[in-house]
């Protein structure tokens, strides 16, 4: 099943828009200005619409199936997000209308705030960043003001786990530090140890994702927050993973300094085919000040916004500010605001008790399809573990890989696992359930699994040569790179 | 309940089979002193409840639906086509992810493809990736971008006063810790001349936006000569710019510029109070290495029929880790999608319609708000869709009483153009109705009689 490009479906003189004529008089167009050419396809709305849903016919996504993506929570997104992301009151608002005429959208992000700092025991949170690896990059920015607004500048080293998700470094590096990577123990802990020793005075942060890339909270946890604050250095907080964690501990006890969410993960909105996302950052009071902003602010007032919606006892007034000593913006207004209405809508249809049982649920899936799991693939480490777990893609007797066994899962109707990560699991299949999916779910998902392991033995090419049922056969990446076809040949042409 | 499918019956024989006794004996690692915290939050409610409360909340807001929108300041209130939400709404699309597993992923990979190719043509450039944050993070990743195809030998930004104020300080957050120093739009009056004045041998890249965050378009023949003076000097030509406005003029691509980026939220992107948006970034191809950013590519499958894929990863995080390009991992590709279905929709003359209406109700409007009493019109001709007013009565105040006649007045340049002294941004776009500009200049001479 192929579909031809949209360019490749134009015709001169089409078009799929009715546009208003200007009705004034008209400005003339400045000499060399004008443009001659512009290369876009011309098509009408039926061959539009056609062609966009045939794409969407050859796209897997949440609402198709399990896609058990490790490290990337694809649970299911409820739909009244999608309608309360799109109220029009929320949509067709400006962000520089000033403050009193989006009240609405102030008192929703003030209140996100709020619930994000309760559930990850923060003092304060900034929305703005858009992504996880923003977040990142938002809070070791925060690290370096920090320091080196305590004349410590000396600080150029960032410790990172080997286990931990490729971002952290990049983002270090971005932010002009030095990573060091820090070796995990048998037990898929940080090496106690091998931190001590590269614990010291030129350290400004350790980044850690808990429960890590293997699914498994560090055991020594408590012992790691010690070492790390104890040379001076801060502890940065990866929430890449804090699906487990909901109403089951908070970062900022634990000894996290700085922290971002993934909205996009943790609370339930769309992943978008690869955004948007949304990243806001947490952090403990010492580190309040150098958030990003602005941030939202509340105040006591006499009126009430909205006139004649007085349902609360209480009324206030919501404001921006930038936070004293703000690393700055970091990015243009002030955050991925469609993405937070949904969190917004998520959080208070579970509250505090739907979101325990989020968590409860989430690691008691991965739980029980370990188990499952484990009677037909090593496991990476095994112990229990958190929301998910790493399994080796290896099978007894045949020389299949990771990756034709994911791509067989495809022929059995599901989403393949993250494959070849984490880097210090060779062959990994990282299998990330999800507390959405039914026992039944799991239960095929663990009986497909058992039945390509048995076909790895007994016909090995049907797994390299899958899928067979997807809308196209295995894909050569090797040849896209080398010929680099990045743009429709014709357009060139 | 939490959207768990589970019965209480499930869950004993999902533990039994686990081989515990609770749930709690799952969290055994979770330091115990710890474990199960209160979360202090409001008590849950239905579906129907939680719609009541968030549309009362929307229902706080003014909102174009309502008003007559003339802000703009790089988020602009565009005509959206029914096909794009039917789109973008499909949940085949909506609810992947970035598209590891290319055989079950064609969909989202063909239509990167396809807005990968829609913004060369209408940049005018040779390659782009498939999206950033947003128009300010793009700027940044293009100084960056710019430094490494330098090899970082150089260390010096020249930010042209008139790019995006929000571009600049984002920028600036972006480079603190590197070593770069970002300089030129410290005289918020210099022009092109002071900035091509200052490009020295430690220059390594100069950024520009057209049309200005004023909206004044830059001469292509005065862009050219900026480019050639810039590659002269070793240096690369970074332009930031308003994708609507190249339904009409000369793209970037065509005047020496080594890369271009700009907020992609007004190609069908909702308003949305400031995001999700996209960053679209285009190069030339013999940079494409350097660039940040996913990427898709065009291959072959066994079968030989052509498909798509993510490409050149080893220049992204998950690979290259802290030699990576960028840190960049999840991007704007819902937000892409809706781009490059609105262009697909609009199209070849769609688009140049778009810009022509803007560009001549703009200065309609600049012409009839000028001639009022008080009013004076800074900004000269040639603009696209948005001008300078100087107003007789402070902007904020203005816009309290537009506000009362159903408009949301323009960007108060005070804050952060003083020099310009009681100034406002007006924006004009196909969404303003032509009885719309006229009630405009009636309303703004009446208030200010």
């Amino acid at each position: 099943m192929t579909e031809p490009l949209i360019f490749e479906r134009s015709v001169p003189g089409r078009c799929a828009c009715f546009l208003p004529e200007p009705g004034v008089p008209q400005a003339p167009l400045p000499e060399g200005f004008v443009r001659q050419d512009l290369p876009l396809p011309e098509v009408s709305e039926v061959e539009v619409v056609r062609h966009y849903v045939r794409l969407s016919q050859m796209n897997y996504g949440v609402d198709i199936g399990f896609y058990p993506l490790g490290s990337c929570t694809m649970k299911y997104n409820p739909k009244v997000n999608e309608v309360a992301a799109s109220l029009p009151g929320f949509l067709g608002t400006h962000p520089y209308q000033p403050a009193y005429t989006v009240q609405g959208n102030l008192c929703l992000m003030w209140r996100l705030q709020e619930f994000l700092k309760e559930i990850g025991g923060f003092a304060a949170v900034s929305l703005q960043p858009a992504a996880g690896a923003h977040g990142e990059f938002t809070g070791i920015q925060m690290i370096r003001a920090y320091h080196e607004a305590r004349g410590e500048h000396h600080r150029n080293l960032i410790l990172i786990p080997d286990s931990a998700h490729g971002t952290n470094p990049a983002s270090s590096a971005m932010s002009g530090y030095q990573v060091v990577e820090v070796r995990s123990d048998a037990r898929g802990n940080v090496d106690l140890e091998d931190l001590q020793a590269r614990c010291g005075p030129h350290v400004a942060a350790l980044m850690l994702t808990n429960p890590n890339t293997l699914g498994l909270f560090d055991e020594h946890l408590l012992e790691i927050a010690a070492l790390v604050h104890g040379c001076g250095a801060l502890l940065y907080g990866d929430g890449a993973n804090m699906n487990a964690l909901l109403g089951v501990a908070k970062p900022g006890h634990l000894g996290f300094d700085v922290f971002h969410y993934n909205l996009h993960k943790t609370f339930s909105t769309p992943h978008g085919g690869g955004g948007p996302g949304s990243g806001p950052v947490g952090c403990v009071e010492r580190l309040a000040d150098y958030l990003p902003g602005p941030i939202v602010i509340r105040e006591y007032s006499d009126e009430c916004p909205g006139e004649g919606h007085r349902h609360t006892e209480e009324c206030f007034v919501y404001d921006w500010k930038m936070p004293e000593r703000s690393i700055g913006r970091v990015k243009t207004f002030y955050g991925q605001f469609g993405v937070l209405v949904r969190a917004y809508t998520y959080i208070r249809m579970l509250g505090a008790r739907g979101l325990r049982q989020v968590a409860e649920d989430a690691v008691l899936n991965a739980n029980y399809l370990q188990q499952k799991v484990k009677q037909v693939f090593r496991l990476s480490h095994d112990r229990r573990c958190m929301h998910e777990f790493v399994a080796v893609g290896r099978v007894e007797g045949s020389d299949v890989r990771a990756l034709d066994i994911s791509k067989r899962l495809i022929d059995y109707g599901f989403h393949p696992p993250t494959n070849y990560f984490p880097l210090i699991v060779p062959e990994a299949l990282m299998i990330e359930p999800t507390e959405t999916e039914s026992k039944e779910t799991l239960d095929a998902f663990a009986e497909a699994l058992e039945r390509i392991a048995e076909e790895a033995r007994t016909q090995p090419e049907l797994l390299r040569q899958a899928p067979h049922r997807a809308p196209v056969r295995r894909l050569d990446e090797v040849k896209a790179a080398r010929d680099l076809i990045l743009v429709w040949e014709g357009l060139t042409r | 309940m939490a959207y768990s499918p589970h019965t209480e019956a499930q869950r004993q024989e999902m533990l039994r089979a686990i081989g515990v006794h609770s749930i709690e004996d799952l969290f055994a690692d979770v330091p115990p002193a710890y474990r199960f915290p209160r979360l202090q939050l409001p008590d849950p409610v239905s579906e129907a409840e939680i719609l009541r409360e968030l549309q009362e909340l929307a229902s706080w807001n003014a909102h174009v639906g309502e008003y007559t929108c003339l802000l703009g300041a790089g988020a602009y209130h565009h005509y959206i086509p029914s096909v794009v939400q039917a789109i973008v709404g499909r949940s085949e699309f909506y609810t992947a992810y970035t598209p590891y597993q290319p055989e079950v992923s064609q969909g989202t990979l063909q239509a990167m493809f396809e807005y990968q190719t829609m913004i060369c043509a209408l940049t005018g450039m040779e390659v782009a990736n498939a999206s950033h944050y947003d128009g300010g993070t793009a700027v940044a990743e293009a100084i960056i971008m710019a430094y490494n195809v330098l090899k970082g030998k150089r260390q010096r930004v020249l930010l042209s006063s008139t790019l995006h104020p929000e571009y600049r300080e984002v920028s600036r957050t972006y480079l603190r810790g590197t070593g770069l120093h970002l300089t030129g739009d410290e005289d918020l009056q210099a022009g092109l001349d002071a900035l091509e004045g200052a490009i020295d041998r430690d220059t390594l890249c100069v950024v520009v936006q057209t049309p200005t965050f004023l909206g004044e378009v830059l001469d292509p023949r005065r862009l050219r000569r900026l480019a050639d003076t810039i590659h002269t000097a070793g240096a690369l030509l970074v332009v930031a710019v308003d994708p609507i406005s190249l339904g009409l003029f000369v793209p970037p691509g065509e005047v020496g510029a080594d890369i271009v980026v700009g907020e992609g939220q007004p190609l069908g992107n909702p308003l949305n109070f400031g995001g999700p948006y996209l960053g679209f970034f285009a190069c030339r191809k013999a940079e494409v290495r350097r660039m940040a950013g996913r990427l898709v590519g065009q291959t072959v499958d066994a079968e030989g029929r052509h498909g798509f894929v993510l490409t050149l990863s080893t220049r992204e995080q998950h690979i290259r880790r802290e030699k990576a390009t960028s840190n960049i991992c999840s991007n704007e590709a819902l937000n892409a999608l809706a781009a490059a279905v609105y262009l697909a929709v609009l199209g070849r003359r769609g688009l140049r319609q778009v810009a022509e209406i803007c560009y001549h109700r703009a200065h309609y409007a600049a012409s009839q708000i000028g001639r009022l009493r008080g009013f004076e019109c800074l900004s000269t001709w040639p603009f696209f869709k948005e001008f300078v007013v100087r107003c007789p009565i402070a902007v904020e105040e203005l816009n309290d009483r537009l506000l009362e006649h159903g408009f949301i007045g323009g960007f108060d340049l005070s804050r952060t153009h003083p020099h310009l002294g009681q100034a406002m941004l007006l924006c004009v776009t196909e969404m303003v109705p032509v009885s719309e500009i006229d009630r405009l200049a009636k309303v703004l001479g009446e208030v200010t009689r």
